[in-house]
């Protein structure tokens, strides 16, 4: 069985679609959405739709941070941030933003954790950005593997024989043994707006039966969900990440 | 409830057979498998000790032999045919490897240079082959390599290995960062995992072991012990072994450098000397008779002070030392394509520090009824295209020691090169694309083309740049 982990897609159906094409083709079978699918970007309507057909077929939705923007104030993002929230809150339907609010923060099945930013606290949307804050997170989750986003670098932690959490940072492509006798957290990346200076969407593939996870990088035309953030009169700064990844 | 491990039991539908090792860390059994799951080769299947008392470093590094065996090929390693859930029953089944163990071997050192060249270069085929493929053993010691009836040398035991882009599963585990006491490199006493030229350092002990019948730092028992060799220069081989002739030293004591970018760079460089010893440049290593006195040792430990902080910060776990093998036609020297391949050449040696050059030329075989003048005999023609050789590559300036000059005399240069190529481990096959004479073939027939259609590497094909056209009137 491999899932297909994808989460940060930020309105951006371009990166969306070529993710989800590009786990078609290897073979993903189920589809886990862990989050932000609105916020920076210009077609939040477009991905909530895409979000909402593959839920109504079994596909895990959570809860990001962007997404609770939309019907709470959102009093701590920046200015660009605030502007895209508030085109979200525009250009979504009733229907659309009845379907974010009604998203879990947290699911659950069986060894495995799905969660936007940590299992520790997830309300406080707490970033995993050390060994310590992984750790925190694999122990309130209290499974072998836990799936997150809201850091959009792809990231792998493992646990160690004494127990303590261990950063590893995966090469895009390479399936990575992840044996169910130790705890994993994988920060899957961000589809809609990655951050590492390149612009190629972002997400994992989990193989559960062969316990392996591969990380994937997939290039799509960021040029055209740059102009479509132009279009839309967002400020430039937020076409200019998803042009360049930074 | 785990099957119990004993001869006759049978897990997953492997019977088991003789116990053929146990071990503090487990067992190893010989198996049979039923008809059609059998692969057609013995194997053997190994499973850690398990069970309340039992250190966990053991299930972890079988987690990380799990991890990597399946995915080596080739005949330096085991193949690899089922492996147990982790969890609930953990083994792994793979070939079982007769022939003869190092440990044997070395038994019976000092070993004549030949035979240490022989089993040398045979276990450095085997590291370099496992390098190719981003594994670093970390582990080489005599108990770990077995030599196959041909001769081929194959690693056991992948538990302290470590995959360039798999997780490091010991990274923190300091107390057992270190390999075995007498063949631990000192960038692993250093808790740095990720240098491919440790194996570069364990195999140096080895040789030197081979050679002497001793081991260069002994087995210390303290990490103290160990850290000696950070910067303590090891006894010159020839010391305990009047017949290490300098070639066998130079090439054990470079492997033994305590500062990684002092050794060979990759373990394929290794093997080439040690097969071909007359091109072993010697430096001041080979010619030491005693070990270095007072005054020598203190400086090197002062230096190994100011140097541990740079064996920390390198980063790259592929080391780019290339074998380059150029073709060059000295039969024709006039040829208009020799420009064209000095400056390829000079090109691709700039872009890779640490590069390995031979230059190869193929001579057809000398006539039958040699004439009566020097350069129609046998000896003489090759010594005259030797030094053909040596004056196409002399522009380029290259130390001797990155450099090997061959001659080879044969009728089919297409079938020398690529030999060559496969025994060398060559990464890039350097040659001129087919000239105006050879043009009028078919290019499917020329050297060129049929060299990059069975090439084991990289080909880069060199071609004069054509002219500008002439048009002609009608």
């Amino acid at each position: 069985m491999r899932i297909a982990l994808l989460s940060d897609i930020h309105a951006n159906t371009e990166a969306l679609t070529a993710c989800l094409r590009h786990a078609g083709e290897h073979g993903a079978q189920r589809f886990a959405f862990l989050g932000d699918f609105v916020g920076y970007g210009a077609d939040p309507g477009g991905v909530v739709d895409i979000v909402i057909r593959y839920a109504a077929e079994g596909a895990v939705a959570l809860k990001g941070n962007h997404d609770q923007a939309v019907e709470k104030s959102a009093g701590y993002f920046n200015e660009a941030a605030l502007a895209a929230i508030e085109w979200a809150r525009q250009t979504l339907s009733d229907e659309q933003k009845r379907f974010l609010a009604s998203l879990p923060l947290v699911a659950r099945d069986g060894t495995v954790c799905y969660v936007h930013a940590s299992a520790a606290s997830p309300e406080r949307w707490d970033y995993i950005d050390s060994p310590s804050a992984a750790k925190r997170c694999a122990e309130a989750a209290k499974s072998l593997y836990t799936f997150c986003g809201h850091v959009h670098d792809q990231l792998l932690y493992f646990e160690d024989a004494n127990g303590r959490m261990c950063e590893f940072r995966p090469t895009p492509g390479t399936p990575i043994p992840v044996r169910s006798r130790r705890r994993w957290v994988a920060i899957v990346g961000s589809v809609g707006q990655p951050r590492d200076r390149n612009p190629a969407a972002a997400y994992t593939l989990f193989d559960r039966g062969r316990e392996q996870l591969t990380f994937y990088r997939v290039p799509y035309d960021a040029m055209v969900a740059a102009d479509r953030i132009r279009k839309c009169g967002l400020p430039e700064s937020l076409a200019c990440r998803v042009e360049l990844g930074i | 409830m785990r099957e119990r491990l004993q001869p006759g039991a049978t897990i997953d539908g492997f019977r088991l057979g003789e116990c053929l090792h146990k071990g503090g860390t487990g067992y190893i059994f010989s198996v049979t498998a039923p008809p059609e799951r059998d692969p057609g080769f013995p194997m053997v299947m190994k499973a850690p000790a398990l069970g309340p008392g039992e250190p966990t470093i053991g299930i972890d590094s079988f987690e990380i032999e799990q991890m990597i065996v399946p995915i080596l090929t080739g005949p330096s390693v085991p193949r690899f045919v089922a492996a147990g859930d982790l969890t609930a029953t953990p083994y792994i089944v793979m070939e079982r490897i007769d022939g003869e163990g190092l440990e044997k071997i070395i038994a019976q050192a000092p070993l004549p240079p030949g035979e240490v060249a022989r089993v040398g270069s045979a276990l450095a085929d085997a590291v370099h082959s496992v390098h190719t493929q981003q594994v670093i053993h970390l582990d080489l010691k005599p108990e770990n390599v077995m030599l196959r009836p041909n001769g081929d040398a194959v690693l056991l035991d992948f538990g302290f290995a470590r995959h360039a882009r798999y997780p490091d599963l010991l990274a923190e585990s300091k107390d057992f960062a270190a390999g075995s006491a007498a063949y631990v490199s000192p960038e692993q006493l250093q808790n740095d995992r990720s240098d491919p030229r440790s194996d570069l350092f364990a195999l140096g002990v080895l040789l030197f072991e081979l050679a002497t019948g001793t081991q260069p730092f002994g087995e210390p028992q303290t990490y103290a012990g160990m850290r000696d060799r950070l910067w303590r220069e090891p006894l010159p081989p020839c010391a305990l072994n009047e017949r290490v002739p300098p070639w066998l030293q130079e090439i054990i004591l470079r492997c033994l450098e305590p500062v990684a970018a002092a050794r060979y760079q990759s373990a394929a460089q290794i093997a080439f000397d040690l097969r071909h010893p007359e091109q072993v440049t010697l430096s001041e290593r080979a010619g030491r008779t005693e070990g270095a006195g007072f005054f020598p040792q203190f400086a090197r430990w002062w230096q190994s002070r100011r140097d541990r902080h740079a064996l920390g910060r390198r980063q790259n776990i592929a080391i780019r030392a290339p074998v380059i093998m150029v073709a060059v036609d000295t039969e024709h020297p006039d040829d208009e394509r020799h420009p064209s391949l000095q400056l390829a050449t000079r090109q691709l040696v700039a872009l890779n520090p640490e590069f390995r050059l031979m230059c190869v030329s193929v001579v057809r075989a000398a006539p039958l009824g040699e004439g009566p003048a020097d350069a129609d005999t046998a000896s003489g023609k090759h010594l005259e295209h030797k030094t053909r050789l040596r004056h196409w590559v002399e522009p380029l300036k290259l130390p001797s020691s990155r450099l090997s000059l061959l001659v080879v005399e044969a009728a089919n240069a297409t079938a020398t090169l690529l030999d060559l190529a496969r025994a060398n481990h060559v990464d890039l096959i350097v040659l001129g694309a087919p000239g105006p004479t050879e043009r009028a073939l078919a290019w499917w027939r020329s050297v060129a083309s049929s060299v990059t259609a069975n090439a084991p590497c990289s080909v880069y094909v060199v071609r004069v740049p054509e002219g500008p056209v002439e048009s002609r009137p009608d």
